[in-house]
This record gives structure tokens, sequence and C-alpha cells, in this order.
């Protein structure tokens, strides 16, 4: 009986929502805007998702059985602490590195592993602030911004592409290390909230200040990068062209291909340098401090400079990965750097496991890469993302890949 | 007599209207463990954390002079500099180990300072250079020596929060002497402890002071440790220092046993009461 009730009472809710949200659509006619109805929609809405919620109810006692008995095959030791095996993520770096030279890397597809890899390194970048050091920051699009900017208007004064990627790494740290130093004494929520209106800021700036960064129109025919020197074009009066030194027919592809190696190096590298600097006592210190800052303060760890160190590194990630948004682009406007950037960048991080590396990967796969195939299907696509959302939590409330890698081992012998 | 390492004077600490330490003075000394109890209230944590600087002293002089040599003025310096220049470490109340990292991983956070050092800032980390990892190396090997003295080699890979209690307060406070201190603070490390456990803590806490020559600060309840291996013991009562000497002078002294029992002086104290003084 409870489950009846259970259901009318979700039918009843699901009427009230639907009323709106279906019974009333706006429709282009020739007479302008009109309001058509569709009320028959409503009740059709309530009873289906009265019939799913009471079949729910009905099975919850089988589907709790279900759930007690699957467990008993695999005893589960909870102890927050993994192994997972480096040869995974060895051939993943592999697959990545010949697959323009597969039959499967045509242009079409190296365009979009190019899109997924700038999230993949931007997911890196972040985990270090959030998934290292434990800090909730939600604008981290605005040093993505930083770096695209940074090259942008360097490259009008005549500054290449390689000239400005360090620059533009370097600048983004720097806006890092100064939005840093007066936040960084908050914690959790109010950092989050504090970074929010910082992103918020630059992309307001950098939309009204039209002298500096063209305002809404962007910044436009932004160089591509050449190869070491060789531009990657048909022609290039004055120099030698990629193609000319090679002696090869001159194919856009090239480019392309250039463009997908120039990311996958600079996310490698993001991938190196956080595994690396996981092992070394600042990794360790984030580590700890993220549990419990008091012990690292009784401990001789100076708390700020510390966190800051997370911050500017995390944000110098994301400046060069700014940095090779605009070249692939060509063309930059504050419109790429929104709140949902940095909330895309976020998903990520946590949909794949706070300080997980493989975890990001997948994660960018999925959030970023899926879309793009199935771009047919768009209309859909906040739906699947909050449905994957809510299962992830449901199934997998600590990320897809959980689970902390032990930086070090005394014991080496034992398996844990 | 021991030279002094750490000399509070006239230690005052208000919040608001209340008046947790009330012009506090004592010494402690090197290589000495010094006791300090008080009923519930007393300020005992209070005066740790001013020691330890989580809290700014509203008055007083905190002054540590260290065995080789200097003088540090504690009331004077931030939390994370007294624990990294002058070397006063502590452990707390309710244990604060890292839980989620492994047993060796809390004692090398310890070790950050050198360690960040070796590594030049992570640059010759990042690159693997040869003398960090000599640098670590040594850590690891100080580690495992100190996890070799609390018995918990074993688990040295197991996340911190999975072991037992009693081996969560040896490792806290095998962590603290990873910085290498001049004077280390516990807080009363033998609670929740049971018979066995704080035999064994008396002994490591002995042994500290034995090998390491370094001064001890000890808050404590349980009177089978604080009157066993305290050299010296402050009595603090609202605040306020109420007695100070050897564990013998203090179990006879008048004022404390009114402290804690609030008896007159010339009642003579209960059997249960007594033993649970110490007293044979």
């Amino acid at each position: 009986m409870a489950a009846f009730k259970d259901a009318i009472l979700a039918g009843l809710v699901a009427a009230l929502l639907a009323l709106p949200m279906l019974g009333f659509h706006l429709g282009d006619s020739a007479q302008g805007l009109q309001l058509e109805t569709h009320l028959e929609l409503v009740p059709l809405a309530a009873a289906i998702v009265f019939a799913g919620r009471l079949a729910l109810n009905l099975a919850a006692p089988w589907l709790a059985k279900w759930k007690d008995r699957a467990p008993a095959g695999k005893p589960k030791l909870e102890t927050g602490v993994s192994r997972r095996p480096l040869y995974i993520g060895i051939a993943m770096a592999a697959a990545a590195l010949i697959l323009p030279l597969t039959p499967w890397g045509d242009r079409n597809i190296l365009d979009k592993a190019t899109l997924v890899l700038i999230y993949v390194m931007l997911g890196w970048g972040l985990n270090i602030v959030v998934g290292l050091a434990g800090l909730l920051v939600l604008g981290y699009a605005a040093f993505y911004a930083v770096g695209a900017y940074a090259f942008a208007i360097l490259s009008q004064m005549g500054f290449s592409f390689w000239q400005c990627l360090p620059i533009s790494g370097a600048v983004a740290a720097l806006f890092g290390l100064l939005v840093g130093f007066p936040v960084l004494r908050l914690r959790g929520d109010y950092l989050a909230i504090v970074t929010l209106g910082f992103g918020e800021i630059i992309r307001v700036i950098l939309l009204n200040w039209a002298s500096f960064t063209g305002g809404p129109n962007g910044i436009s025919s932004i160089p591509r990068p050449s190869f070491f020197g060789m531009p990657m074009t048909a022609s290039s009066p004055g120099h030698t062209t990629f193609h000319e030194f090679f002696d090869i027919p001159f194919s856009p592809v090239q480019r392309i291909v250039l463009l997908y190696y120039v990311i996958l190096l600079l996310a490698l590298v993001t991938n190196l340098v956080s595994l690396r600097i996981r092992r070394l006592p600042v990794g360790r210190a984030w580590d700890a401090l993220r549990e419990d800052e008091i012990a690292c303060r009784s401990l001789g760890i100076n708390p700020t400079s510390t966190k800051l160190s997370a911050f500017a590194l995390g944000t110098a990630f994301a400046g060069f990965a700014g940095c090779f948004f605009a070249t692939r682009q060509g063309f930059i406007s504050p419109e790429s750097f929104s709140f949902i950037e940095s909330a895309v960048i976020l998903a990520i991080v946590v949909l794949g496991g706070m300080g997980s590396q493989t975890g990001v990967v997948l994660a960018a796969i999925l959030l970023v890469g899926l879309p793009e195939w199935f771009r047919d299907l768009a209309q859909y696509r906040m739906i699947a993302f909050g449905g994957a959302m809510v299962l992830i939590m449901l199934w997998r409330p600590k990320g897809l890949l959980a689970g902390r890698t032990p930086t070090i081992r005394l014991n080496k012998g034992d398996a844990a | 007599m021991n030279a002094p390492l750490l000399q509070v004077e006239n230690l005052t600490m208000r919040f608001g209207g209340l008046i947790a330490i009330n012009d506090l003075s004592l010494t402690a000394r090197q290589n000495e463990i010094t006791g300090i109890i008080g009923p519930n209230g007393a300020g005992k944590t209070t005066f740790f954390n001013c020691v330890t600087g989580f809290y700014k002293p509203t008055e007083g002089r905190l002054t540590l002079t260290p065995p080789d040599g200097g003088t540090w003025p504690l009331q004077a310096m931030q939390g994370f500099r007294i624990a990294k220049k002058a070397r006063v470490a502590r452990t707390f109340q309710n244990i604060r180990l890292f839980p989620g990292m492994t047993v060796l991983e809390n004692l090398l956070v310890a070790q950050h300072n050198r360690l960040m050092a070796a590594s030049a800032f992570s640059i010759a980390g990042l690159f693997g250079l040869k003398s960090y990892r000599k640098a670590e190396a040594e850590a690891v090997e100080k580690s495992r020596q100190w996890l070799a003295r609390i018995g918990l080699e074993k688990s040295a890979d197991l996340p911190a929060g999975s072991l037992p209690y009693g081996a969560q307060r040896r490792l806290e406070i095998a962590r603290a002497m990873c910085t290498d201190p001049v004077l280390l603070c516990l807080d009363e490390p033998a609670a929740g402890l049971n018979p066995k456990e704080s035999l064994e803590l008396n002994d490591l806490l002995l042994d500290i002071r034995q090998t390491s020559k370094i001064g001890l600060l000890l808050i404590e309840h349980d009177m089978s440790v604080v009157m066993k291996i305290s050299d010296h013991v402050v009595v603090l009562d609202y605040g306020a220092r109420i007695a100070a000497g050897t564990p013998e002078q203090v179990r006879h002294d008048p004022n404390v046993i009114r402290a804690y029992l609030g008896a007159d002086e010339d009642e003579p104290l209960p059997a249960v009461v007594a033993k649970d003084l110490g007293e044979q």
C-alpha cells in the first residue's frame, strides 16, 4: 500500500512539473509567437512516472536481495589504498602516439582526439589543484583564458607559438599566484565561490576591454605552430615549408597531425610532472594538507606557500593548454571561456576520481569525446550528461577510478 | 640540574572575558619530562596551544633555549615556524594523523622541510637528481627506525587511519619525533590506552628522553603515567599554577589535593583516591 501511495505522489509531482514544461509550448507561426497547449502530454507524463515508480517500489525487495548477494563472490577489503598497474597508462599513451599512423587516423578522428586531449590536459592540470591539494577551484577556465589571450595578444606583436608557450604558462601561473595569495586562507566552499567569481571577472574584462582584447569580437588570425621553424602551409615566401623540406606533397592533414602531436606532448608532460610531483615532498605535503591542515602546521609545513605552489603549477598547465587552444582555433573570444567550461573540466576531474590520472582520461572521453561523435543527438546531450552523473554518484560515488596509490612503499615485496 | 629549555613567564591567555591562563610561569628543562596536570578545564591544552603557536598569548613570554644555542621568542612566532625553526613538536588530544596516507608517508611528511631543501624546492626532485634520492633514502631509513621502535614496521604501507587506536597514538609520537624536535609536547598520549599500552608508552617516552636528549612536556590524566615518568610536575587549576615539584612533592601538596577533591586538607584521602594518585 505504501508503495502505491508513494507512486501516486511521484505521479502528482510529475504532473505538476509537466504542466509548464510539456503542457505549454511557444510555437513560431505566421502570426508570430503563439502559445500552443499540449495538455494531453501532462497525464501521459504523470502516468509514466506513476508506473515506473510503482514498478520500482514493487521490485525493491528483489533489488535489495540482489544487492546483498552480489558482493559475496568477492570479499571487499576497503583500505583506500590501491595498486593500479602502470602498463595500462603506458598502453594508452602508446596507442595515442601511433593513432595518426593507423588507418583510423583520419582528419576527423584526429581533430576530435585533439579536442579530447585538450580536456585531458586541463583535467590533469586541475587535478593537481583539486585532486592532490584538495582546493576546490570553480574558475579554472579563467586561467585557460589567460594563457590563450597571452599568446593571442603577443602573436599580434610578432611572437610565434613556441616562443609564447612558456610565456603563456608563466602568465597564467602569475595570475594564479595573484588570485591565490589572498584567497587561499579560505577553505572548501568559500574558495570555490571566490574562484568562481574570479572566473567571471576575467571573462567580463575580456569582453569589455575591447582595445586590448578585441572585446566580444575576440582575436583572430592567430598564427599556427611551425615545425622547427618550418611553417605548415602550402607555400610561404622566404621560408622553407614543411612539405618542401621533406619533399612530400602538401596536405592540410599534416598540420592537424602536428597539432595532435603537440597537444599529446603537452598532455604527457603534464601527466609526468603530476605523477612525479606526487612522490616529492611537496606532493606529499599537498596530500597531507588536504587531510589535516592543523597537523601540517604542527609539523612545520607552511600551509600558504604549499597551497600556492599547487595553485601556481595547476594554473600554469591551464596557461599552456590555453596557448595551444588559441593556436589550434586560430581565433579566440571570451565565449570559449565561460563558466560551463570550468564546470566541464571540474566534472572531468570529479567523475574520473579525484587524483586518478587514468580516470581523467576516461572522463574526458566520456564528457567531451562522446558528445562530439554523437552530434546528431545533441539535443539529448544534457539529459545524458545528467543521467550519467546520477548513475556515477549512485554506483561510484568516489569517481570512476577512485582509490589512492601510496607514493612510496617500505615493504616492496608485499602485495597490498 | 639540567639547563632550562622552555621558560614561561607571566603567560596570560584571555578569550573575551574568560581567562584561560592566568599569569602562569614555569620552566621545562632539557632532557627532562615535565608533567602538567590539573582538573578538566584547568587550561592545560590552552597552554600547549600557546607554546606551539596555535594561539597567540594575550600577555607574557615564552622563551625557548635549545641546547645548540640561540633563543626563540615563541609568543611572537607563527604556528608553523615554531615547529620549523624553533623545533617544537606536538601531538594532539584527539589524534591528528593523515588517515588516508600510509604510515610511512605520515613519517615522511614530518620530514618535509629537510626533504624540501634537499629537493631544491622540487626542481632537483623533479629530475630525480642523486642528491635528492639520497636524502629521500635517508628519510625512509629514519622512518624505518622509528617504525621499528614503535613496532609498526609491518604496517608501514597501510593507511594510518586503519591502524588500531594504540598504534595510532604511538605513530603520532613517532611522527612528531621525525621532525627532530628539541621540545616534544604530548597532549594526553595515554588517553584511551589500556593498562598494558600505557606501560609501553611509559617505556617509549623514557626511551625518547634517554636517547634523543630532548625535553618533553606531558599533559596527562592517567596518574600511573605522569607520576611514574615525570621528573617534574606542574599542577594547574583555573589557569594558574597551584603547585610544582617532584611527583612525590606534588602528590602530598595540600593545594593539589584540594583542587582535585575539594576536600579539607586535614581530611585523609580515601583509599581508592590515594591509589589513583599513585601512592603505594
